[in-house]
């Protein structure tokens, strides 16, 4: 608490005060007159307006909290869909904030503006008084008696500087009084216009279990990977080899023949296996970087693409597999939709941000909802706090870019 | 031909049975077969082998910690013949075991190869007489990215290139797209240089470009 405070506060209340009491005024005024005129139906409007009293009582209150509170207590009123008079009172009174400003301006004007006023006049008048008890004794007193605040007799001069000093307490105690009570009501005020700390950390919540369940998901994918490398990959390699051995024993013959089909058979499943885990997660990301690996998917698309992709840096898996993943349904659809006959892929990581773009001389037209896997996505690219933009007018050309702010990890 | 001594690491059991099996019905030794890199470092000191067999996946990290260790050991004892078995098609494993010393006594296989079981112990020979043996998946791999030498050139480039084929001259070619004659010939500097064409007395780069162009 610092000196500073003890006006603001001052200020704060009494500011209050007089705003509770104007409100209060206008408030019986409007239902005064609405309520007479309400049988020439004229009154009717008056009455719903009073219902709109807490509009200018809570700007005045956001505006009057800046000076207790630094933190913003912005508005949370809708903008009306459309210009006009009657959309913006249609959208004032359907909105819970309305109706909660409502409730904060009819306390103002019932329990608190008294209480403020009370605090500021008694807070900035009794003090000084006591403090200046010797000089009054002195003075008007004429050193034989005075009447603190008109109720305590004081007769001496020992009693006189006694409630001088008493006069010095109370102004300390007065003014953390003040500024406290400021403090309370700025609170409460919050409070009432402003309940956003649930929806607030719901939305964190929300956030937090969202990168949870893709890290989740990002780990049961490798751990699959792993099963698959180091279980049944295995086993038909080893598999393989026997069958391999069977073959070389087997005198000619039909049971020499079935053994060559089932050992082609084997090799068929190996292939296919790794093609499998390709597609679940590439080792070669985990193991080289997101260079690597997108050389490799650049090799593999049947469009030829010209790679500039210099990215020595590593990132962390969740960004990586993000962005390897965008490139290589970007690759799957440049492919099998655009029509294209080159293709571009260029990687740039500046400004902490990684940012890699795709981009063909094909037919455009591509959406990111079109049914492609591009929307699934662009909500993984979300996830790590990146986005997807794509710009593919009919006719063509299509630019996929996707960005992600990220920290390179060695 | 006499028996090898091999050093053999490979985590999975079954596999590491099947071939060790597999190099004694060839007349081959298993000097020491491992599961982890380091058994492999151990074992190769120890039995100082004649070829040493390993899978790039090993633990305790189930990532490439084999073709590390195998290019550590290469690092420590050039030439010693290393034969990689790997699941992985991906070039890049291959090019950076290759880029290991001099290149020779390499050998990086799919394991889907050890099945074929005399082709598998071929490559171990030749890999032994200080051969290189890449697995033909991931030749194939590699030579995709090659497919289109004028993937490199420039649009611009390109458009250059099409007209030296119609037999124009720089200043015909100048003309065509107007521009200078100077960055017509700056083009084609630069187009040569992008397909790997020599400057030499004996050949005609200008045809190579030409015949490469219409090549693809």
């Amino acid at each position: 608490m610092r000196t500073a405070d003890v006006p603001k506060a001052g200020v704060y209340l009494l500011a209050n005060a007089v705003t509770g009491l104007l409100t209060l005024l206008v408030s019986v005024l409007l239902f005064a007159a609405g309520g007479v005129l309400a049988v020439v139906v004229v009154g009717l409007p008056l009455l719903a307006g009073l219902v709109l009293v807490g509009l200018p009582v809570a700007a005045v209150e956001r505006r009057l909290q800046r000076l207790i509170d630094a933190r913003p207590l912005p508005s949370r009123h809708r903008v009306p869909p459309e210009p006009g008079l009657a959309s913006w009172l249609r959208t004032r009174y359907t909105e819970p904030g309305t109706w909660r400003e409502l409730g904060f301006a009819g306390l103002l004007m019932t329990v608190l503006w008294p209480v403020d006023l009370l605090a500021v006049v008694l807070g900035v008048t009794v003090p000084p008084v006591v403090l200046a008890t010797p000089v009054l004794f002195g003075t008007i007193g004429d050193a034989e008696q005075v009447n603190v605040l008109k109720a305590v007799p004081v007769t001496s001069w020992p009693q006189a500087f006694l409630a001088g000093a008493v006069g010095l307490f109370a102004m300390v105690a007065c003014a953390c009084g003040l500024v406290l009570l400021a403090r309370l009501r700025a609170a409460l005020a919050r409070l009432v216009l402003h309940p956003r700390r649930d929806l607030d950390q719901t939305v964190v919540e929300l956030t937090r279990s969202r990168v949870r369940l893709v890290d989740a998901f990002e780990a049961e994918r490798s751990r699959i990977e792993r099963d698959l490398h180091d279980g049944a990959q295995q086993r038909l390699v080893a598999l393989s080899v026997l069958l391999g051995l069977a073959r070389l024993d087997a005198p000619d013959g039909p049971l020499a023949e079935q053994l060559s089909r089932a050992h082609d058979e084997a090799g068929q499943a190996l292939v296919e296996l790794r093609e499998l885990i390709r597609g679940i997660h590439p080792p070669v990301l985990t193991d080289f970087g997101l260079e690597a690996a997108i050389a490799d998917l650049a090799d593999r698309c049947p469009v030829p693409l010209e790679v500039s992709f210099a990215m020595p840096q590593r990132f962390s898996a969740a960004v990586e597999s993000a962005a390897y993943f965008v490139v290589s349904e970007a690759l799957a659809n440049l492919a099998k939709h655009s029509g294209a006959s080159r293709g571009t892929i260029t990687g740039s990581y500046a400004g902490r941000t990684l940012t890699v773009e795709i981009a063909d001389n094909g037919c455009g037209g591509a959406r990111i909802d079109g049914g492609t896997g591009l929307i699934g996505l662009a909500d993984r690219v979300s996830v790590v706090g990146g986005r997807l933009s794509l710009s593919s007018p009919p006719g063509g050309p299509t630019r996929l870019i996707v960005e992600i702010p990220c920290q390179a990890c060695g | 031909m006499p028996g090898l001594r091999v050093v053999l690491a490979e985590d999975s059991v079954l596999l590491r049975d099947g071939l060790a099996a597999l190099l004694a019905r060839f007349g081959h030794e298993v000097a020491a077969a491992v599961g982890d890199s380091d058994g492999l470092r151990e074992a190769v000191a120890a039995h100082e082998p004649d070829i040493v067999v390993t899978d790039v996946r090993m633990p305790p990290g189930f990532k490439d910690e084999g073709l590390r260790t195998a290019l550590e050991l290469r690092r420590r004892r050039p030439g010693l013949p290393v034969l990689v078995l790997s699941q992985y098609v991906e070039t890049r494993y291959a090019t950076e075991l290759m880029d290991a010393g001099d290149g020779t006594h390499l050998g990086y296989l799919l394991k889907d190869r050890i099945g074929h079981v005399s082709e598998f112990v071929d490559a171990l020979q030749r890999v032994v007489d200080g051969g290189t043996v890449v697995d033909p998946e991931v030749v194939r791999q590699m030579l995709r990215r090659r497919r289109d030498p004028l993937a490199a050139l420039t649009a611009r480039e390109r458009e250059v290139l099409a007209l030296v084929a119609e037999g124009r001259s720089n200043l015909a070619i100048a003309t065509e797209l107007t521009l200078v004659e100077a960055s017509v010939a700056k083009h084609i500097r630069s187009i040569l240089q992008k397909l790997g064409l020599p400057q030499t007395e004996e050949t005609h780069r200008r045809v190579l470009a030409v015949l490469t162009f219409l090549r693809s």
